[in-house]
Formats: structure tokens, C-alpha cells, sequence
């Protein structure tokens, strides 16, 4: 039998404010455990919600970048559970007003074809704390620098096809959180995971098969490698007149497997209602206008220009626009290099991206900046160097070296292009060889390339390669 | 001193006939000899009382004392308190020492008041008779064989007694107001937004307010003063002006409308407590006031109403005491379930555990349109029928209570009876109506209280109308035998 696999996504980004959704405490990461937890944050007897302006901002700024309907009287609802790192035995979320409703989003798979999925909704609610369950001999530690952080909830329609398409779309919110400034995405600090729901059908059934909720995914790889083993396992299952059960599952990236966590019977009843503590968040059209103005290029709109302005292919236009640092960096360099945008687009794919992926570094961090790099391939165009040599150039300047003019200079690398210069070389050459201009003048022209490579080891590499094959062209015919 | 008003002992502090330790020390020492009896306080701060005392002192005498400045009063243990106990009443927080003031706290800390300790109250503020608290059951000064009401019992009782010169309350479906009414004082639940809950421990988000329960309604204009106002730190605090409620005191009630609810004088109220009203609403009728028959024809489902409301949200609040951070943790937990079911089986009391138990079960998946939904459907019927109310007459007069101070005991074991004692007065919590308590006579002995609700923001009104009432009469100024 032939299977449709059906994916839904809810991607939890954690907002760039600076205090917390619902007291002043800082959101700062990586503090002392309990250091930045306030009573409000703590869940002291007596304290109440105060809601952070700027996480309904956030909130709203991404709503308009996808589209969606912004909800003008949203409504916070408990969710009521019991854990240790849920300090108010509630979490402050969103369930029938959401402050995002339906949006919608293109998706450019790798190897697929672009297609729009569907936003079902976004709220706001705050983070739990951290249970610790390691080196506290048994016991469990908790750490509530996290409780109260403010997350959006992102939830898609149940609308992609297959893990890859599941990480394209998980990308593409990425990078727009990221163009919008409202979330780091930093993936290792948990600011940004998702939890999938999968279910598979026979092709062409227009009902849903069961699903089951696969939670905590906190990377790219692993979504992917969770979904296809998922899928997998559902339809090895179904395949042998089994059924799939309901459920929540955790993906072992060490085992790479999933597993239950809990079944539909033991999922809680999390008995929402509306939290009492806080009013509607009531918005109207001026702010709503306000928050539009403040709206960045947003990703399609880069990748469109990107193509018609620069003339990139829309594959290197995706590349280029992954994150609004790099389509920075590059239109920086683009007109720092005078327009040389196919040049450009090369270096900056090539051995840019090349050095930053072997170092693990962001193209924040890169060591070469674009006004380096933008000067370097200013100096190719001007013939002051190959490149070739600008290779070179390149890699010094990423050791540290110092900037590109600087380099050609200490090395020595500056293109010989005083054509006198280049003449008594190849006229040295042809002396020096005259087997081969024997045999070339009896027809073997493919010997011109060698007498190229001459003049290359002579000069070390500096001569201008378009004018010296002017030239050895010229002499050859002559000489 | 002990027998006078906020009012004239701010004079004589103001005019230096006394000092604030002299008064703070009156109080302590009635504290000393009664609190046995009446078990109204559950912490006196003694030394704190007169360091806070010898405080308004200084600032009596360098001119910059605020008129509650060196009052000494009581704060329910309902309002968190920084550095001193905070307990609600429960074995949960019995070891609990607030880290922080509640606002209202704070603001009569700044106003100069003196705390002298934190009062009894029923657990959690549930309940209506003071009988629910871990640190047991309050005798009412006029009876000790009679609750004293509740849920702010403990100050009713110390405040009836002269034991504090004012105290602060909590009302949720009536914990002012019957308290007051059983008492023989004036307790004023003012508009759901005016007092901050910022450090009050929440019983039901949604209902709570808190007030000040006093002798005389010039006191809780006083008090008022101090209390109300918007608090950043709480979302559902209005911010709207504030008016001097005691400049406000002084306006004829000539051409008032009264609206008398026929629903407030049926089935269920105590024929005295009855007559009683009835006289005091002919003694308006003699200020100059009209008297208007009015209906509140859902007013009577307000019990039911809150009955899921309040122990829905309540579920909620008091999840939050947990044996993991703070309060009470039990021995040896197994693993954590084993934490939680006794941490909470042990830590509260039988009354809070069946309204979790009810709260818990109207917001479960299935019950929760047919319970939670509907009960807020009913309390918009509810403010809908006083907003129709309140576009024919000015207030609302009836009953505080159906009956006067009940036996100790009597209906503890009788829930539905217990909570048939706020009939009255839960209507104006559901609405968020501004709504005070005043004596209105006596019943064998037993104080009687009238109940006068205003339309929103009119606490000035409630006062000035409550104000001209005892300046014509003397049932505020009764005392009960044995402790004056």
C-alpha cells in the first residue's frame, strides 16, 4: 500500500524581551540556578500577573508577517497541572482567543517544490523552570530562571507532507522570528523547539489516521530523523494489521527511537479557564498599524528582490536569505565590491559559508567582515589580483592578518598586468623552450596552456591571466 | 481611648493629648487580657507595634503624620506581611514567613499606621463562621457561645472588642460584611478594582476585595483613604480617582432613592433581623429619603452561582501549595505524587478540600459548559438586574444576614446551611458592587446589620449615607459587656 504522511507542527519560540511575560524579573540565560526568579516568578501566596507590552508586540509582528488574523480582544486561560518546575501549579497560556489566528506561509523544500502550509493559530504563555534530575543523588533539583519566560506557541495545519517538508517549514519560522528580531532561535539554549504530531494514511483516504505527539524536538536533525522513524514505525505497524495509539512520545537521540510518554487515558485534564488575574488583551487598528510600520523586509519578499534586483537563482536567493545576517552580509558586501554580484554571491557561498561551517561559527562571528571581504573582491575586479591569489588573500584574512589591500601587500601578491613585464617573460619562456613551440607551431595547440603555466610558476601566480593569454597568443603567432 | 473612634484618637495624636506608643500599648494590653477568650489573633507583633508606634510618634511631632499616622490596627492573615507569619489560618502556611508586603500593607505602613498583629480568619477566607481555621474557632465579644462570622471573624472580633481600633477584611462572597453585621460594626467591600490584591492571598480572583471593617463609617472613610487606590502590580485594579471619602461625609440625604428589594425580605430571614431593617429603612424615610420597592429577580441564584465560581478559581489559586517551595511539606515523601497527595491531604483543613473538590470537578473536560459557563452566565443575569436596579433609585437597602450570630458549631456540619448565610450579600461580589455594613439594632442581645449596596465607584456615597445614619442613631456606638 502506498502511505500519505500528514505532520502537524507546534514550534514554541521563547520572545527576545528582556523581563519576563508576567513580572520584571530579567530573561537573561545561563544565570545561577534561582537567581532570576522573583516572587511572582517563585508563585509566592499572594502574587499576581502584571503582562509584559512588549511580548504582545512580538506577538502581533509576527502575526502580520504571516498574515494571519490578529485577534483584537484575546483572552489568557489557565492550564492547571501539577509539576515541581510549574511553580503556580498553572500555566498562564491561551486557549480560545489567541492573540494569532489563521496565517499562512510558502515553504521552499530543498528538494521539492515551494508550497503554502497553513497557520493555524500563535499564543502567548509563559515557560515552566527546570527540573534537574541529575547531581542531586536522587533527588530532584529545580531551577525557575526559566518560569515566566515568554514563548509564543506556533501551531501549524496539519498540512506537511514528509519530514524534510516538516523541516523546511521549522526553518522558515525560524528564520522569520529572526528577520522580525522577536527570538534568538538559538536551538541549544531551548529558545526555539517544536513537538510534531505525525499520523500516516493510505493515498488518497482523506481522513485522519491516529497521531501521535512527538515532544521536545530541539533540532533540525532530529526533527527530521523523529518524523521518519515515526513514520515508520506507524506504518510497519499498520502494514502487520496493527493500529496506532494516541499518545505522547519522546524522541532518544542517542537510541533514535521514540517512546511513550503517556497515552490518551492518562493525558491530563488540564481544565482550562479564563485566569482571572488578567484582563482581555483588547487591541485596535492604530496600534495595529503601528506595529506594521515597524515590519523588516520579511524573508519572500528579500528572495524575490534578490532574484529580480541582483539577478541570483532562486536557489542561491534561498541560501542567501536563511537568516537576515547573512542576506545583510551579503548585500553589504555586494555594494562594498562595487555590484559585483555574481562574484559576490560565489565568495560569500563558497568560502565564506565554507570557513564558517568547518569553524561552527555564525556569520555574526565570522572574522572576515563584509567590508574585508567587499574590499578583497573590489581588488579582483580592479585586476589588482587573480582569483586564485585571492584564495589566498582570503584565507590570511580569515587567520586574523588583517584586511585585504594589507595582505596583497605583505605577500607580495599584487597581479603583474605592466604588459613590458609580461612580454620578456613569455619571450624568456619561448626561448627557453623550444621543443614545445616547435611542436606547437606544427599544430599541437594544446601545448598553449603549458607555456600559460610557465609564465604562472614565473610569476608566482601574479601575472594577469587575460592578458597574458593576449599576449603568448600574440608572440606565438609572431614570434 | 480604647472606647473612642479612629476619628477623634487621631485628634488627640495630631494635638499631642497622647502619644501613639500610649495608644499602641492600651491596644497590647487589651490584647494580653482577651485574646485567650476570643482567639482573634493568630500573631501579635508586639515589638513591632511599638517601634511602628514610637515611628508615628516622631512623625506626629515633626509635622509630617498622615491622619492614620499612629492608629493602631490588625491586618486579616489573609494579607502577606514582610518578615511576619502569614498563615491564612491553614497548617499550609503555618510556617510561613511572607517575603514581601501585600500593597495594602504597605500603604498603611506609609500612611504611619501601626500593625499591632495579624487576626484570625476562616482557612483560605472559606468559610462563615470562623470555624474553618487551623488555629480554631473566634468567640463573638457579644456572645462567646456565638460565631463571631466570616470570613474576617478574627477582625470583627478584635475589632468589637476595642482590642484594635480598626482592622483590615477580605470579602469574597461576604467575609466583610456578615462578620461586621454579626459584630455590630461597619464593614465596606468597595468596587471589585478599588483595593489592590496585590498580596493578598487570592481565595477567588475574581470575587475578592479588600476593605476595612470599624466602629463607624467615618472610621472606614479613614481607612478607605489608605486602601484604595490602583496598583500596578494589579492587572483588575481600576485606575480611576480617588476621592477624600471623608470630605464626602457631610451631604444631606435629602431626595435619596432607596430601592428595597423584595427578594432581600422573603423565605429565610429572621423576623427580627427583619423588623429591624424595616425600622432602619423608616428612619431614611425621616432623613428625607424615598423608599422604592425594587426586584433583583435572579439575586437568589447567586448562592448556586458562586458555589461553582468561586471554588472553581479557588481550585486553581491554591494550587500553588504544592509541599515544594514554601508552607507545609509532609514527612518522608515517597516519591512526588506521594508529595503532593499529602502535603495537601494534611496541609488543608475539610472545608477548602471540598471546594477544591468542587472547583476541580466544574472546570473538568465535559462539566465545564454546564457548570462554569453557565454559572458565568447567570452572575452577568445577576449585575444586569442591578444595573436595571440602579437606573431607578440611588442605593440598595436590605438585610446584611438572614439571621443574627448563630450558635458555635451549628452548621458545620451543615455546609449548604453555612452557605446559605451570605445569601445576602454574595450578589454584590458576583456584580463587583461597592456594598457596607452597618448596625441597625439588636436581636436578643445579638447585633442586627444592614446592608446598603451602591452602584460602582460609589463608595463616597455608601459612606456619607452610612455617616448621616449613625449620626442619628446609637447602635454603633454599643459595646459589649465584659470588655468595656
Amino acid at each position: 500500500m502506498n502511505w500519505e504522511t500528514v505532520i502537524g507542527l507546534e514550534i514554541h519560540a521563547q520572545l527576545a524581551t528582556k523581563s519576563k511575560i508576567f513580572s520584571s524579573a530579567s530573561t537573561t540565560y545561563g544565570a545561577d540556578p534561582n537567581t532570576q526568579a522573583c516572587v511572582v516568578d517563585l508563585g509566592m501566596p499572594g502574587v499576581l500577573p502584571v503582562l509584559n507590552s512588549e511580548v504582545v508586540r512580538m506577538a502581533v509582528k509576527f502575526g502580520l508577517a504571516i498574515n494571519a488574523e490578529i485577534t483584537m480582544r484575546s483572552v489568557f486561560a489557565r492550564k492547571n497541572y501539577f509539576y515541581p518546575d510549574l511553580p503556580k501549579g498553572y500555566q498562564i497560556s491561551q486557549l480560545d482567543l489567541p492573540i494569532v489566528g489563521q496565517g499562512r506561509l510558502e515553504i521552499h523544500p530543498e528538494d521539492g517544490e515551494s508550497r503554502t502550509i497553513g497557520v493555524t493559530r500563535a499564543h502567548l504563555e509563559e515557560d515552566a523552570g527546570k527540573s534537574l534530575h541529575e547531581d542531586f543523588q536522587g533527588c530532584t533539583g529545580v531551577d525557575l530562571n526559566r518560569a515566566g519566560t515568554p514563548l509564543l506557541e506556533i501551531v501549524s495545519e496539519p498540512e506537511l507532507r514528509s519530514a524534510k517538508e516538516a523541516v523546511a517549514y521549522m526553518k522558515k519560522i525560524h528564520a522569520l522570528v529572526r528577520y522580525l528580531e522577536i527570538s534568538d532561535g538559538n536551538m541549544q539554549e531551548g529558545s526555539f523547539r517544536c513537538d510534531a504530531n505525525v499520523s500516516v494514511r493510505s493515498l488518497g483516504e482523506t481522513t485522519l489516521g491516529t497521531r501521535t505527539e512527538i515532544k521536545n524536538l530541539n533540532s533540525f536533525r532530529f526533527v527530521e530523523r523523529a518524523i521518519n522513524i515515526e513514520v515508520e514505525r506507524q506504518i510497519e505497524l499498520l502494514e502487520n494489521g496493527g493500529s496506532v495509539t494516541q499518545e505522547t512520545r519522546l524522541y532518544d537521540s542517542v537510541k533514535d527511537e521514540t517512546r511513550p510518554m503517556r497515552s490518551k487515558e492518562e493525558a491530563f485534564d488540564y481544565r482550562y479557564f479564563p485566569d482571572p488575574d488578567l484582563l482581555p488583551v483588547t487591541l485596535d487598528d492604530d496600534y495595529i498599524e503601528q506595529v506594521r510600520r515597524t515590519l523588516p523586509e520579511l524573508p519572500d519578499d528579500k528572495r524575490k528582490r534578490f532574484i529580480s534586483q541582483f539577478g541570483l537563482t532562486p536557489y542561491e536567493a534561498d541560501v542567501l536569505t536563511a537568516s537576515h545576517e547573512l542576506a545583510n552580509y551579503f548585500e553589504c558586501v555586494q555594494k562594498i565590491s562595487g555590484g559585483e554580484t555574481k562574484l559576490t554571491a560565489s565568495w560569500v557561498m563558497g568560502d565564506l559559508m565554507g570557513a564558517l561551517n568547518k569553524a561552527g561559527l555564525e556569520i555574526t562571528a565570522s572574522s572576515v567582515t563584509a567590508e574585508m571581504l567587499g574590499d578583497m573582491i573590489k581588488r579582483i575586479s580592479d585586476d589588482t589580483i587573480s582569483g586564485k591569489l585571492a584564495k589566498q588573500v582570503f584565507n590570511a584574512m580569515w587567520q586574523g592578518e588583517g584586511d585585504a589591500d594589507a595582505i596583497i601587500e605583505k605577500k607580495g601578491l599584487r597581479q603583474v598586468t605592466d604588459s613590458g613585464a609580461i612580454e620578456q617573460i613569455i619571450d624568456d619562456i619561448l626561448v627557453g623552450n623550444p621543443q614545445q613551440l616547435e611542436q606547437y607551431r606544427a599544430g599541437k595547440e594544446k601545448l598553449f596552456g603549458f607555456f600559460v603555466g610557465q609564465v604562472m610558476k614565473a610569476t608566482q601566480g601574479k601575472a594577469n591571466p587575460a592578458q597574458v593569454n593576449i599576449i603568448l597568443k600574440k608572440k606565438l603567432t609572431d614570434f | 481611648m480604647y472606647k473612642q473612634t479612629i476619628a477623634s484618637l487621631s485628634d488627640g495624636l495630631h494635638q499631642g493629648t497622647f502619644s501613639s506608643v500610649e495608644l499602641t500599648r492600651q491596644c497590647l494590653e487589651r490584647i494580653n487580657r482577651y485574646n485567650a477568650q476570643l482567639n482573634c489573633f493568630i500573631t501579635v507583633t508586639e515589638e513591632l507595634a511599638l517601634a511602628d508606634a514610637r515611628e508615628a510618634d516622631r512623625r506626629l511631632q515633626s509635622g509630617e503624620a498622615a491622619p492614620m499616622t499612629g492608629i493602631p490596627i490588625a491586618h486579616k492573615d489573609i494579607f502577606c506581611t514582610d518578615g511576619v507569619k502569614t498563615s491564612c489560618a491553614s497548617r499550609m502556611l503555618d510556617n510561613f514567613i511572607a517575603p514581601y508586603d501585600a500593597t495594602v500593607v504597605a500603604s498603611f505602613k506609609n500612611a504611619g499606621a501601626v500593625m499591632l498583629g495579624k487576626t484570625n480568619m476562616d482557612e483560605f477566607a472559606m468559610g462563615s463562621s470562623n470555624e474553618t481555621s487551623f488555629y480554631g474557632a473566634v468567640g463573638n465579644p457579644w456572645d462567646s457561645t456565638k460565631v463571631p462570622g466570616g470570613s474576617s471573624g478574627g477582625s470583627a472580633a478584635a475589632v468589637a472588642a476595642r482590642l484594635a481600633l480598626g482592622a483590615t477584611g477580605t470579602d469574597t462572597g461576604g467575609s466583610i460584611r456578615q462578620p461586621a453585621a454579626l459584630c455590630g460594626l461597619t464593614g465596606l467591600k468597595p468596587t471589585y478594582g478599588r483595593v489592590s490584591r496585590y498580596g493578598m492571598i487570592a481565595f477567588a480572583s475574581s470575587l475578592d476585595q479588600g476593605g476595612p471593617l470599624t466602629y463607624t463609617a467615618e472610621d472606614a472613610a479613614l481607612m478607605l483613604n489608605v486602601m484604595a487606590g490602583f496598583d500596578e502590580k494589579d492587572s483588575t485594579s481600576i485606575d480611576q480617582a480617588v476621592p477624600d471619602y471623608c470630605a464626602g461625609l457631610n451631604q444631606c440625604i435629602d431626595g435619596l432613592k432607596i430601592g428595597v428589594p423584595k427578594e432581600f425580605f422573603g423565605e429565610g430571614l429572621d423576623s427580627v433581623v427583619g423588623d429591624r431593617v424595616e425600622q432602619a429603612i423608616q428612619q431614611f424615610e425621616k432623613m428625607g429619603a424615598t423608599i422604592v420597592e425594587v426586584s433583583l429577580p435572579n439575586s437568589m441564584l447567586s448562592v448556586p452561582a458562586y458555589y461553582v465560581v468561586a471554588p472553581a478559581e479557588c481550585s486553581s489559586n491554591l494550587s500553588r501549595f504544592d509541599g515544594v517551595r514554601y508552607g507545609y511539606r509532609c514527612e518522608e515523601p515517597v516519591d512526588l505524587m506521594d508529595l503532593y497527595k499529602r502535603s495537601r491531604g494534611e496541609g488543608f483543613g475539610a472545608e477548602v478540600k471540598r471546594r477544591i473538590m468542587i472547583g476541580t470537578y466544574a472546570l473538568s473536560a465535559g462539566y465545564y459548559d454546564a457548570y462554569y459557563l453557565k454559572a458565568q452566565k447567570l452572575r452577568q443575569l445577576i449585575s444586569d438586574d442591578f444595573r436595571r436596579a440602579f437606573a431607578g433609585v440611588d442605593v440598595i437597602i436590605g438585610p446584611t444576614t438572614p439571621t443574627t450570630a448563630f450558635p458555635v458549631g451549628d452548621k458545620l456540619d451543615d455546609p449548604i446551611q453555612m452557605y446559605l448565610s451570605d445569601i445576602y450579600t454574595i450578589a454584590a461580589n458576583l456584580a463587583g458592587l461597592p456594598a457596607i455594613s452597618i448596625p441597625c439594632g439588636f436581636s436578643d442581645g445579638l447585633p442586627v446589620g444592614m446592608q446598603i449596596i451602591g452602584a460602582y465607584f460609589k463608595e463616597e456615597q455608601l459612606l456619607n449615607i452610612a455617616h448621616q445614619y449613625q449620626q442619628e442613631t446609637d447602635w454603633h456606638k454599643q459595646m459589649p459587656e465584659g470588655f468595656s
